[in-house]
């Protein structure tokens, strides 16, 4: 289905649209009332770009789809492992110093295992995984639709029948629907091992006797809740940064603008809908 | 009439951007539409493909109204087009031969093999056949814009619309980016609607010449006629660039 279907007859396009003017707002009511206008459309774009890369999925069988998804699990997920691997390590590390200082006072230090697991799976994982991707891969992917707006790659695609959400977004979006949660689970099993280290260093608390008491207490739930969130994360990320690239206008201000919006806008909904599936699953 | 602006206003801003514009661009012929520097020129080659829409008015594009076609039939009315945009539009991430050939790896059914012998047939005729694996990074901006063209030519449209074709081009690729638009209409009936400043380019490729001034069309003419117009910036412009018709000339004993 082609990317203009979904617009009204008004916006052809839904990628490549045209700058639109309003007179300055009046007052502050107005002002907050535009804002407000601007968000609800913003958002509502946003959920029709989801749509249309989720009907597009179809498409990662044939084989251009398959390499660029390829690709881009490349550069999205195996380039961000170093810093997903030294974030995890200390936080897991943290983790357990913390409570482990605490839970000494009750002679419970042997029981740091199951908190940084539970911590790790549950919450700690998604939410880091989450946060990196966001920094690192959400703005370069802003960037990089920005600027292909800026200097008309997109509108060359459209006038080429190329639909960008199917060329550009989907692939995108499948590298990091898959990504994004191995990674999760990547830097739980990191954040598990820096706190076993310092389980044994610091806290004189056995190898064996950790991660025994890591792997007792861990449900197959918070494996589930974890990886969901990992997922939805990943979409979060895509779907940002694919709009607020999309929607790039004057220049390199722009790009800039929207690589900023893309990082602030993630972080605000990954911690949002962080809370929201934890509320769901474990109130 | 391959192409017929009647009576389109865009507004952008407080501006009237084009204000009323009726133009009409015959089958077969070089339109080129020239003004000075942000009177519309290149909104309107957007209005013909409805990459803008315009506030009043309509375009028709081969008897088909584009500024209210969507979906499919806004898809088969650009696939008569094909576009060079200012800065060639190229993708970062592929070579020079899958840039030009990325329109028919998409759109059709050919094998590598007959794409790739399109993909250098078109290199060849912008001159770049040596350069298929360079990437657009390592390429100039004059090499970009002729990697456009010729990515805007491979899939043979119909029509043609060139938006600043010879810019940031040296004198001698200038000439033949000019004598490549003009083969095309020779040999090919291209029709070609080219946006430019630079007007010894449009003299001698364009059919006909429009002058856009504050949003709308002040001349239209044939080049030996629009090189003797007496609208009053139509002379400034052709001054600005030193034509002016022979008699002028001896008139200043030069």
């Amino acid at each position: 289905m082609a990317a203009v279907v979904l617009y009204s007859v008004e916006e052809p396009a839904i990628i490549t649209r045209e700058p639109r003017y309003f007179p300055p707002a009046s007052d502050w009511r107005s002002r907050m009332g535009r804002e407000a206008v601007g968000a609800l459309r913003n958002a509502g774009r946003a959920m029709i770009l989801l749509s249309e890369a989720i009907m597009s999925i179809r498409f990662v069988p044939t084989r251009r789809s398959r390499r660029e998804t390829i690709h881009q699990m490349f550069v999205g997920g195996i380039k961000s492992l170093t810093v997903i691997t030294v974030v995890a390590t200390f936080t897991g590390m943290i983790l357990a110093l913390q409570t482990g200082i605490e839970m000494r006072r009750f002679g419970q230090e042997v029981y740091i295992g199951a908190a940084v697991m539970v911590s790790m799976l549950r919450e700690m994982g998604p939410f880091m995984t989450g946060l990196i991707l966001a920094a690192s891969v959400g703005s370069s992917i802003a960037a990089q639709m920005g600027t292909m707006v800026v200097s008309e790659e997109i509108a060359a695609l459209e006038l080429m029948s190329i639909n960008p959400v199917r060329y550009l977004v989907m692939p995108r979006l499948v590298a990091m629907m898959i990504m994004t949660p191995l990674l999760s689970f990547y830097s739980c099993i990191m954040g598990v091992m820096g706190g076993g280290i310092v389980g044994m260093t610091q806290l004189n608390v056995p190898w064996a006797a950790y991660i025994d008491n890591a792997i007792r207490f861990a449900e197959n739930k918070d494996l589930f809740v974890g990886m969901l969130k990992a997922f939805l994360f990943g979409i979060i990320i895509v779907i940002t940064a694919c709009h607020q690239g999309f929607a790039t206008t004057q220049g390199a201000v722009g790009v800039g603008n929207a690589t900023r919006r893309t990082v602030i806008l993630s972080f605000l909904s990954i911690l949002v809908v962080g809370y929201m599936i934890t509320r769901m699953f474990y109130v | 009439m391959m192409i017929q602006l009647e009576n389109v206003t865009k507004i952008l801003g407080t501006r009237n951007v084009l204000d009323g514009v009726n133009l009409e661009v015959r089958k077969g012929e070089t339109l080129v539409i020239v003004g000075p520097s942000g009177t519309g020129k290149s909104v309107t080659l957007k209005h013909m493909v409805r990459l803008m829409t315009p506030d009043e008015g309509r375009i028709v594009v081969d008897g088909r109204v584009v500024s209210e076609a969507s979906g499919q039939e806004l898809e088969s009315i650009r696939d008569q087009f094909g576009v060079l945009f200012q800065g060639g539009a190229l993708l970062e991430w592929l070579d020079v031969a899958e840039n030009v050939a990325l329109p028919l790896r998409e759109k059709t059914k050919l094998s590598n093999d007959e794409i790739m012998a399109k993909v250098i047939e078109k290199l060849t005729m912008v001159g770049l056949e040596k350069d298929i694996d360079k990437f657009p990074a390592e390429i100039s901006g004059g090499m970009r814009k002729r990697v456009g063209l010729a990515r805007a030519i491979v899939t043979n449209p119909k029509i043609i619309l060139y938006d600043e074709p010879t810019s940031g081009l040296d004198p001698v690729s200038s000439r033949m980016i000019d004598r490549l638009i003009e083969h095309l209409r020779v040999e090919l009936g291209v029709t070609s609607v080219v946006v430019t400043h630079d007007l010894h380019s449009a003299l001698s490729i364009g059919t006909r010449i429009a002058m856009l001034f504050q949003g709308k069309i002040i001349e239209l003419a044939e080049p030996a006629e629009f090189v003797k117009s007496k609208v009053e910036e139509v002379q400034q412009f052709l001054e600005a660039q030193f034509i002016t018709v022979r008699g002028e000339w001896e008139k200043h004993g030069l």
